[in-house]
């Protein structure tokens, strides 16, 4: 199973990626959750109850669905992805249920995360509360200022929010913060990361619990259409969702992959999240892989109207994805993802979430350039009732 | 004067090593440079010198917001190496792996051996990750210290001892630098069987803050790292009094060391 998975290899690298870059104190515990892995990921029984949750709580398996009126949309095929209508409305709940069910059965009693925007936070917090797990959230203190509404959510769903000081005061420091904490309470602790990040063997572990969006969308591609997508398109953040879409395609070297950064104010700015686009090779949270950072190799501060792409790496698997040129990566700025989400809203009746809105930008500048026989599957990775209050402001 | 020496000199004496960390350029490379005299005067053997990150995984709130405040007055890991070599102490490097990266890792080698740095500690590089780098460092005689924590399970303690160089660092404690009031996760069992398996010397640190801290690990280990309590001495006072109130903790701490 693992090498047809695309794993990585035995140091936890895919390429030139990844790999283990923590204190010792984090190794043994590192070392744990890789052999837990392995035997619940060869366990039926635990991906038959991963995919249970899945159906009767989160609501999978999710459609794939056809724009209409999308401009871009009349003329080639546009399908999406709709990981906004999972139950906390967007893709992050696929991957905490896995670490959730992996945390049971390892007997771990707590549960603590990192979010930045909220979502992954929120997602730790309902799975928490669905198992009976005690969950600890640590937030950065400009997000928790930002995002008010999901801190109150965590908390009406039981879990502790932590305010985390440090540079910027965001999720960069968020993360920092919970390894901290996990070096602390190692023993009893799991430590639920959000995205395809951190040391070997999250960045795996997390693109496998969110496979299941591109084993869905294969099936559904072939079922309806015949065939497999011409291109498939998903936003980067860390890029979770892009590689959980993505995993199911990799061995069909004619389906395209796109990931599409956040450009922020523009790359040539500086003011940008675009980490394989305008960063370069670093190592950080962990992993070796693309990060913006100074000269000195102090990590930067970045820029993007969507928190959850507002992150100064990416996971080293997509770095490997474009050294070896499988994956193309591009960005949108912030005015074009804004202007695909009133696009999207105006015309379809569906708000995406605003990183999501990026990968729908994309879609529509790319469908220009494709045919009817062509088949652009989006990953709507969200839904953006978190964003309104921002959009709002902006108007 | 090398690593081994210092140790031995601290053994002949009867007494732990005093190894003070205090992070470059905090506030200002001038005042680590008063602060490193002073650490001299109070008769600490080594220094351990902290590169500022701004991303410090393995370091509590003090060291971090120290690393933001040389941050803040621009020090670089070229200020770093500057500073080291008017030490009137042997230095040994304290500093995550991705300056070092962006630096270059020959070319931090080989200013470090410019600047006479005696050791470099990276503490987010354990054993897998570290080889080029302590092969590159190794090459100009320049030692590569490794940590074992609590956590650090027999098998590969075995392989830590044999690939560490000038002294083990031995964690006292779960957790990052500067938290204290942990129970002790069995450290004198865990240095007796560090004992059996290498001839290094075994320095301890991480959460060691007072006199009596230091005093405990008599018999036991043979020098100590003092970080988090040294910066905590001098962070919020002014920079005349920071060199005063340095000495008079280090000389304590000195004193602790001989029993």
């Amino acid at each position: 199973m693992p090498i047809e998975r695309n794993s990585p290899d035995r140091r936890g690298y895919f390429g030139n990626f990844g790999g283990r870059f923590v204190p010792e104190v984090l190794v043994a515990a590192l070392d744990e959750l890789e052999v837990a892995l392995e035997g619940a990921f060869a366990d039926p029984e635990f991906w038959a109850e991963y995919h249970a949750v899945l159906r009767d709580f989160v609501g999978r398996p999710t459609p794939l669905y056809r724009v209409g009126r999308l401009p871009g949309g009349e003329r080639v095929p546009v399908l999406l992805k709709r990981e906004d209508l999972n139950h906390t409305g967007a893709h992050k709940v696929n991957n905490t249920v896995g670490q959730a069910l992996l945390a049971r059965r390892m007997g771990k009693k707590r549960l603590i995360a990192e979010t930045g925007a909220g979502q992954h936070g929120v997602a730790t917090a309902t799975v928490g509360a669905k198992f009976g797990m005690h969950v600890d959230v640590y937030m950065g203190a400009l997000d928790i200022e930002r995002q008010a509404l999901n801190v109150y959510l965590m908390e009406l769903l039981g879990a502790r929010v932590h305010s985390v000081g440090g540079a910027s005061q965001t999720l960069k420091d968020a993360i920092n913060e919970a390894f901290r904490v996990w070096a602390a309470r190692v023993e009893d602790t799991f430590y639920v990361i959000g995205s395809v990040v951190g040391a070997h063997p999250y960045p795996y572990m997390v693109r496998e619990f969110q496979r299941v969006i591109g084993d869905e969308t294969r099936e559904q591609c072939l079922q309806r259409f015949g065939r497999l997508p011409s291109d498939v398109i998903a936003c980067v953040g860390g890029g979770s969702n892009a590689l959980g879409i993505f995993s199911a395609f990799l061995a069909d070297s004619d389906v395209r992959l796109w990931g599409v950064e956040a450009g922020g104010e523009g790359v040539e700015s500086g003011r940008t999240a675009a980490a394989l686009t305008a960063g370069s090779v670093g190592v950080l949270h962990g992993s070796r892989s693309y990060v913006l950072q100074s000269a000195e190799g102090q990590v930067r501060e970045t820029q993007s109207v969507s928190a959850g792409l507002d992150y100064p790496g990416v996971g080293p698997e997509h770095a490997h994805l474009r050294e070896s040129g499988r994956a193309t990566y591009v960005t949108i700025d912030d005015a074009e993802a804004l202007a695909a989400f009133r696009s999207l809203a105006a015309h379809e009746g569906i708000i995406p979430a605003l990183e999501s809105a990026h990968a729908i930008a994309f879609a529509q500048r790319l469908a220009g350039q494709r045919g009817a026989d062509d088949l652009v599957v989006v990953n709507l990775s969200g839904r953006g009732d978190k964003d309104i209050a921002q959009i709002r402001a902006r108007t | 004067m090398g690593i081994a020496r210092v140790f031995g000199r601290a053994q002949k004496q009867g007494r732990l090593a005093l190894i003070p960390y205090i992070m470059a350029g905090d506030p200002d490379v001038e005042t680590s440079q008063r602060v490193l005299d002073q650490l001299a005067r109070a008769g600490a053997d080594l220094v351990e010198l902290g590169i500022p990150y701004g991303d410090p995984l393995a370091d509590g709130t003090t060291i971090a917001r120290a690393g933001q405040r040389a941050l803040k007055s621009g020090t670089t890991v070229a200020a770093v190496l500057a500073l080291a070599k008017k030490s009137p102490l042997p230095v040994i490097l304290f500093g995550y792996f991705n300056p070092i990266m962006q630096f270059g890792i020959d070319g931090f080698a080989q200013a470090c051996e410019d600047a006479c740095i005696v050791g470099v500690i990276v503490p987010d590089v354990a054993l897998e990750e570290g080889q080029e780098l302590r092969a590159a460092l190794l090459a100009r005689g320049i030692k590569m210290p490794l940590l074992v924590a609590p956590t650090t399970r027999p098998p590969r303690i075995a392989t830590i001892c044999e690939q560490a160089s000038g002294f083990v660092y031995v964690v006292s404690r779960l957790g990052v630098t500067g938290r204290s009031g942990d129970e002790e996760f069995g450290l004198r069992q865990r240095l007796a069987e560090l004992r059996s398996l290498t001839d290094l010397p075994l320095a301890v640190g991480f959460g060691i803050r007072t006199p009596d801290d230091v005093r405990r690990l008599h018999g036991q280990a043979d020098g100590t790292v003092v970080g988090s309590a040294l910066i905590d001495a001098y962070a919020d006072v002014s920079k005349e009094k920071a060199a005063q109130h340095v000495y008079r903790l280090a000389k304590a701490l000195r004193e602790a060391c001989e029993g």
